[in-house]
Formats: C-alpha cells, structure tokens, sequence
C-alpha cells in the first residue's frame, strides 16, 4: 500500500452513510494517525477509533477543532444530493450555509489543511435537452438550475471554487458522482427501483449512468491516499438507456407519465406515495451521462460498471422480500470486539480468522528474556535487519543483510509470528510493551503488531489513571 | 485551398495537461483514449444509446427496401471512406423526413470493403420530443453537440455523418432544390481539426425529388411543436406516416475525395475554417451540379 498522504482526517457528515462507512475504511488504514468526525447527530454504526465531536457547521466551533487537532485533511461527505431525504430548505441550509462554514473553518490563520475533499454530485450538470452525452469536468451547464437541489450544489461547488482560487496551496478535489445505487443506500431511485412496475414519461428512453456504493467509499479514499487537486466525474463504465436497465432489474415499467403535464402527474403520484422530485423528473426526460475517464487516469479502478451495479441491486432487491423479518444475524457488539480484539485468552478468528500456533515455552522465555534484556539496553541498539514479510507467500524473500547484534537475543522474536506476538501482549508489563513496540517499529514494523500493542496500551491507561 | 499552413502553433492536441494521477505524473487528453470503458458483450445497447436490434430491424426491412428497391442507389467513390479511424461524412441534405442520411449510412454498410457503423448527428429538438428521443438514438442518430462529434471522431475514432445546412437544408421548399444553403458556422470543421479527422463531402441527388416539400405552414408548426410542418404529396395527408411516403427517385451518391488536416491547432485560425468550410461547400455543389447535369431521368437516372 502506498503511503497515505493524508495522516490527520476530519470527515464531516460522520452520521450519515458516507461519513461512517468512509471513516470505518480510513480506521483500517495505519497510516491515518487520527480520525475525527463532526455532525449534529450521534453516529449510528460503531467506529473503532474514529473520535467523534457532536458539532453542526457552526465555523467558530470547527475551526477549533480543525486547529487544536492539527488537522490536515478535511472531507467533506455532507452535502445532500437526493431531495426526498429532507425538506428543501434545510437541504439548502445544509448544502450552501455548511459548505460555506467548513470552508471557514478550514482558512483559518493557523490551519494545517493541506488538502480538501468534497463530496459533489452530478446534479451539478443538470439535465437538458441541449447535453452533450458524456458531460467532461470542464463542462458547465447549459442552463441555469431549476430544481432546488441543483441550486445548492451549484452555489456549494461555487464556494468551492472560490475557496481553491483563494488558497492554492490546499489540494482541493471534488468529486461528482453520478446516482448511486447498492444494497445499502436508500436514494429516490432505489425506491423507485422497488417498485413493482417501474414508472416511465411516456416516449422517453433516457440514458442513465450509476455509480455502486462501495465505488464511491473507494474514491473518496483514494483521494485521501493521493494528491488529486481538481475536478473528477466518478460514474461507473457504461450508460445504460433505462429500459435497459428495467430489464437488468427483472421488472416492467409502465410510460404511466405523460410527456406534458408531468410535473402534476408526479403531485398526483406523490398522493399514492411514490415520490419523483424535480431533479429526477429531468433525468427521467433527457437523462445524462458523464466522462468518468479523468479520474480512472489517476490510477483509480472500478469495481463495478454500471450494468454490474444494477445486477447487484437485483439480485438484492429479489432476496429482500425472501430476507424481510430475518434479524441481522451479526451486529456489531462493542465489547465482543474488544475482548475479540484484544483479550490474550482469544486463540482463534484474530486476524486471518485461524488459529495461530502456540509458541513453545523456548520461544516464551526467549522473548521475555529480550524483553528486559532489550528494556535495558539503549533503544536503538537493535541494528536493523531485515526478515521475511509477514505472509509473504515466498520464503525467497527472506535476507538478511545486516548481521545481528550479539547483545540482543532477537532471533527467536523474528521467528514469531505476529498472531503469537499479539497472544502474549496481554501478559506483559507496560515499560515492556512500550520496549516491545519501539524494537518492532525499528525492525520489521508489522502494522498488526503496532496496532495491537497500541490498543493494549490504550486499554491500560485509564485502568491505571482512574 | 491549402490546409498544409504553418504559421500555426506547433502544439499536439494530445499533449494537452489535463491532470495528474496519482503519483503526480501529468495526464495528457490523447492519454484519455486508453481508458475508454471496454464493451460489454451482453449488452445491446451501447452507451450512446445505440440499439442493435432496433437498428438491425430497421436496416433488414424498411432501410433495406428502400435503398435496393424503391431508390435503387447508385453509389461511385465509396472508396474515398477511410476503412478505419475517425472520419466525418459531410452533405448536402433535404426531404422532410430527409433519407438522404439513412442512405448514406446504408451505402457504407452495403458497398464498403470495410462495413462500419454511421453516427448521424441530429438537432437537439428529437432529444426533447416524446417517441422520437426513443427511437431517434436507437437507430444510431446523436445530437449535433461539438463534444459528441469529439468524442466519437477523436477518442471512439468512428465515422459521423453531418449536415452543416441543417434545418435550412431540410426546411427548403421544391423550387429551391439542389442549391446549398449556408453550410452553418464552420463548426463541422473545427471539429474535424480538432479530432485530426479527414473530412469525406458526400453528394446526394434523388432525394429533393424522393421527398418534395410544396409548402411550409408556419401556423400547424406552432401548434404541433414540430421542427418545422411540411406540405409533400402524401403529408400531413396520410398521417404522420405519410412522411415516409417517399418518391420513387433514383439515388446517386457521390463520395469525395478526403481533406486531411494534419497541422497542429489550425482551428484556432477562424478565417482558415471559414476557407475550408466554404471550400467544401463549393465542391459538394459543384459535384451535386455535375451529377445532375448527366441525368437523364428523375426516375430512372
């Protein structure tokens, strides 16, 4: 893995999916030393060792954190782009006033942002009829916004763009996504998607691009572990027309919209409960397709292409009603990990989810007798040297190219392997484990070990303070 | 005319920064064409909306009796097509429901040693008019927007076909027929130079006579919001259908002589656009004159 350029995160909208599912990817990311995450409400899933601050956009307040925690990467996941999901006002106080606060917040005087990641959406092109059919990032709309939503994220990009003018020492990247879809995430087209006939405007087969969810968390990551300063349409290969696309689902659609008047037929849809908002209306018409190349030529790879991501929201879509009722049969459980995670007397599923070998007791008293040996000696006496990676897969790559230090019995300690090192962590004395982390950082650094050592020791510190 | 000028910069197109990946090395626009999305073989439809089963049924039937029996095309220097790379088809246009695209693209497909697919670019209007934005791409039409015509000459290296009299062309009643109307601003051109396409003129004669236009009646337009609401012998007469009540008028096509530009940024020079705009215009009609001068009968050619 490359190293992460971005060490210190602040990801806004930490309660909505986009900030929780993006944060539990950076946790899993050894490079990001610190992870902090703001929003109004409490986060919904469980995050490792994300730090969560309840703050809305309010700019005094963010700036604050964003200066005591040095923090050097802000991204920004909050804007909303599906108006369903709340009333237009609050999208708008949400998407202009919040943009234009976190952005406060990051050009502070003594700010460490370097780099900004923004959450936008392809609504920001608009549909119309006079589009190009792949819209390129250079591109502007045609017309100005009619439907609210569009709006917002026309005056949010805006603000982006004046903030990236005004500070060209920040990287700043902002992603458009196309809609998104998986089993996940609740959008308008999701749920028109579930029904069971497919409402279309009547003589109109309009191109549709989608982006799967675990796409979007991808590049938002992506742009955390690289610099990528500019605009980037994130859409997966391929626009499909939208027949095309109920037939992937399985489903018929109806032309049950008329070409004129639509706008009152989705009032009169809205009374049975199916919701069109305006921006959708527009897509359901002429609809849209981006150039998603730029972005794939900073090296990013699709998991899913459009007709790919429509696949899997079938195949979930068909499993849903089989599934309803069926309790989630693994939630998370904050102590269950933690014991999993950190108690010595877990044997198996760390990890690999195998059970580790039992070091022998020659192995045990070896390591303790390094442990005060080393404890004693002065930190750094430990030439570095190099041994196999850990699960590297060809005992080829094992060289050793300086030779040890006499003083140090390390050789037993190289030989262990990590699941067997992490098994006795939870029996050693605290001035060890520090020894143990400062000998393993100099020499081979394995990740598991480090973060294990550090979770132990985090464990201890407010046993031994209370 | 002489598109070989030099005083122009001598800048690539594909050296064109655009970007950067990842390990902040720069990405160039020519780069882009390497990560144009792969096809996906089960799919029938292709990203411009393309259908092949539409298209095929049309090409089997109607396109088929058309251009072999009904119009009975006569196609001469079907060579001057390139058999690969980005091409575009340019000619002179009219009809109210104007075959003379569909016959092109037929004539391409039919004689070609190498049978390639024809992206006819039409106005945004069928984009935005119930039941022929559905049928309109599917048959293999896109809207005549610069970046499409860029994207599939350029990056796709397909051939396009355009009308650059346009509307004017279509709109043109009987009287007035096989004199070009102004072939736009120039803007088939640059898109050319822009793509380091060659430009194929393309004659047509046969199709003034096929769809005659009698009169336009500005009122019915209005009201129906179409483009435009001809009078020919079988419309509005026969319904909506009767615009494909086409004469039986024998089709000649000419294909001529490519233009290639092979100079860096030429179309930054407007008046060289213009130049060469009007210089195929003058050829187009000066073959479209020939043509018509050895014919013998409307007819029977």
């Amino acid at each position: 893995m490359t190293e992460s350029t971005s060490k210190r995160v602040l990801v806004t909208g930490l309660s909505t999916y986009w900030g929780a599912r993006l944060a539990r990817e950076l946790e899993q990311n050894p490079d990001v030393e610190a992870i902090i995450g703001v929003d109004s409400a409490d986060p919904a899933g469980e995050l490792e060792r994300t730090e969560f601050v309840r703050v809305g956009t309010q700019h005094a307040l963010l700036r604050r954190v964003v200066e005591a925690a040095e923090i050097d990467t802000v991204i920004d996941t909050r804007l909303v782009v599906d108006s369903t999901v709340t009333s237009p006002r609050r999208a708008h106080e949400n998407n202009v006033i919040g943009t234009m606060n976190i952005l406060a917040a990051c050009s502070g005087p003594n700010t460490a942002v370097r780099k900004l990641i923004f959450k936008s959406s392809a609504h920001y092109y608009g549909c119309n009829q006079d589009d190009p059919a792949f819209f390129t990032e250079s591109m502007g709309r045609p017309h100005p916004p009619r439907a609210p939503i569009e709006r917002d994220i026309v005056e949010a990009e805006a603000s982006i763009a004046e903030f990236r003018e005004k500070n060209p020492d920040v990287c700043v990247t902002c992603f458009r996504f196309a809609n998104v879809l998986g089993p996940d995430v609740h959008t308008a087209h999701r749920r028109l998607f579930e029904l069971p006939v497919i409402p279309m405007i009547l003589g109109f087969d309009p191109r549709y691009q989608f982006v799967h969810e675990d796409d979007v968390v991808n590049a938002l990551k992506h742009a955390a572990l690289h610099d990528l300063p500019g605009i980037f349409n994130v859409a997966g290969d391929g626009v499909l027309a939208f027949t095309e696309v109920c037939s992937l689902l399985g489903k018929q659609f109806v032309p049950v919209l008329p070409p004129w008047g639509t706008g009152l037929a989705t009032q009169a849809l809205r009374r049975l409960g199916i919701v069109i908002p305006p921006e959708m209306l527009g897509q359901l018409r002429f609809g849209r397709g981006t150039d998603n190349r730029r972005f794939k030529a900073t090296g990013f790879g699709y998991r899913y292409t459009t007709r790919e991501t429509i696949q899997k929201l079938g195949e979930h879509l068909r499993l849903q009603p089989i599934l309803a009722g069926v309790r989630e049969p693994y939630r998370y459980e904050r102590e269950v990990e933690e014991f999993l995670r950190w108690s010595p007397y877990v044997r198996r599923g760390r990890e690999e989810g195998e059970r580790p070998p039992l070091p022998s007791v020659t192995q045990l008293s070896e390591l303790q007798k390094f442990l005060t040996a080393y404890a004693v000696a002065a930190p750094g006496g430990g030439e570095p040297r190099l041994t196999r990676a850990e699960g590297a897969p060809e005992p080829e790559s094992i060289e050793v190219v300086e030779p040890e230090p006499a003083r140090v019995p390390v050789d037993d300690y190289d030989d262990l392997e990590a699941e067997e090192v992490i098994s006795l962590l939870g029996s050693l004395e605290g001035a060890h484990l520090m020894a143990l982390r400062a000998y393993e950082e100099a020499n081979q650094g394995r990740n598991a070990i480090l973060r294990a050592i550090d979770g132990v020791l985090a464990r201890r510190e407010p046993a031994g303070t209370r | 005319m002489s598109p070989d000028r030099t005083s122009l910069r001598p800048r690539e197109v594909e050296e064109e920064v655009i970007g950067t990946t990842a390990a902040g090395l720069p990405v160039k626009r020519g780069d882009l064409r390497d990560y144009l999305p792969a096809v996906e073989t089960d799919r029938q439809v292709n990203d411009w909306g393309r259908s092949e089963r539409v298209e095929g049924l049309f090409d089997k039937t109607i396109v088929d009796f058309f251009y072999n029996y009904w119009f009975r095309a006569d196609v001469e220097g079907i060579e001057n097509v390139p058999p690969s790379g980005g091409a575009l088809l340019v000619s002179n246009h009219s009809g109210a429901l104007p075959p003379d695209a569909t016959m092109i693209a037929k004539a391409i497909k039919e004689e070609h040693s190498h049978p390639r697919p024809v992206n006819i670019t039409v106005e945004h209007f069928f984009k935005g008019y119930p039941g022929f934005s559905m049928l309109i791409p599917k048959i293999g039409c896109v809207a005549a927007h610069p970046a499409n015509v860029h994207r599939l000459l350029y990056d796709e290296g397909q051939l396009v076909l355009v009308f650059p009299e346009g509307r004017k062309g279509t709109e043109k009643l009987y009287k007035d027929r096989y004199k070009l109307r102004r072939f736009g601003r120039g803007g088939f051109v640059e898109a050319a130079m822009r793509a380091r396409a060659p430009i194929v003129p393309v004659c047509v004669v046969g199709a003034e006579e096929a769809a005659p236009i009698f009169a336009q009646v500005n009122v019915l337009q209005k009201l129906t919001g179409l483009l435009y609401f001809p009078l020919t012998p079988t419309f509005p007469w026969f319904g909506p259908f009767g615009l494909l009540g086409f004469m039986p008028a024998k089709f000649k096509l000419r294909f001529l002589e490519p233009l290639y530009f092979n100079e860096d940024r030429m179309w930054e020079d407007k008046a060289l656009v213009q130049t060469v705009a009007h210089e195929i215009r003058a050829r187009i009609q000066e073959n479209v004159l020939d043509m018509l001068k050895t014919r013998k009968s409307v007819w029977f050619g």
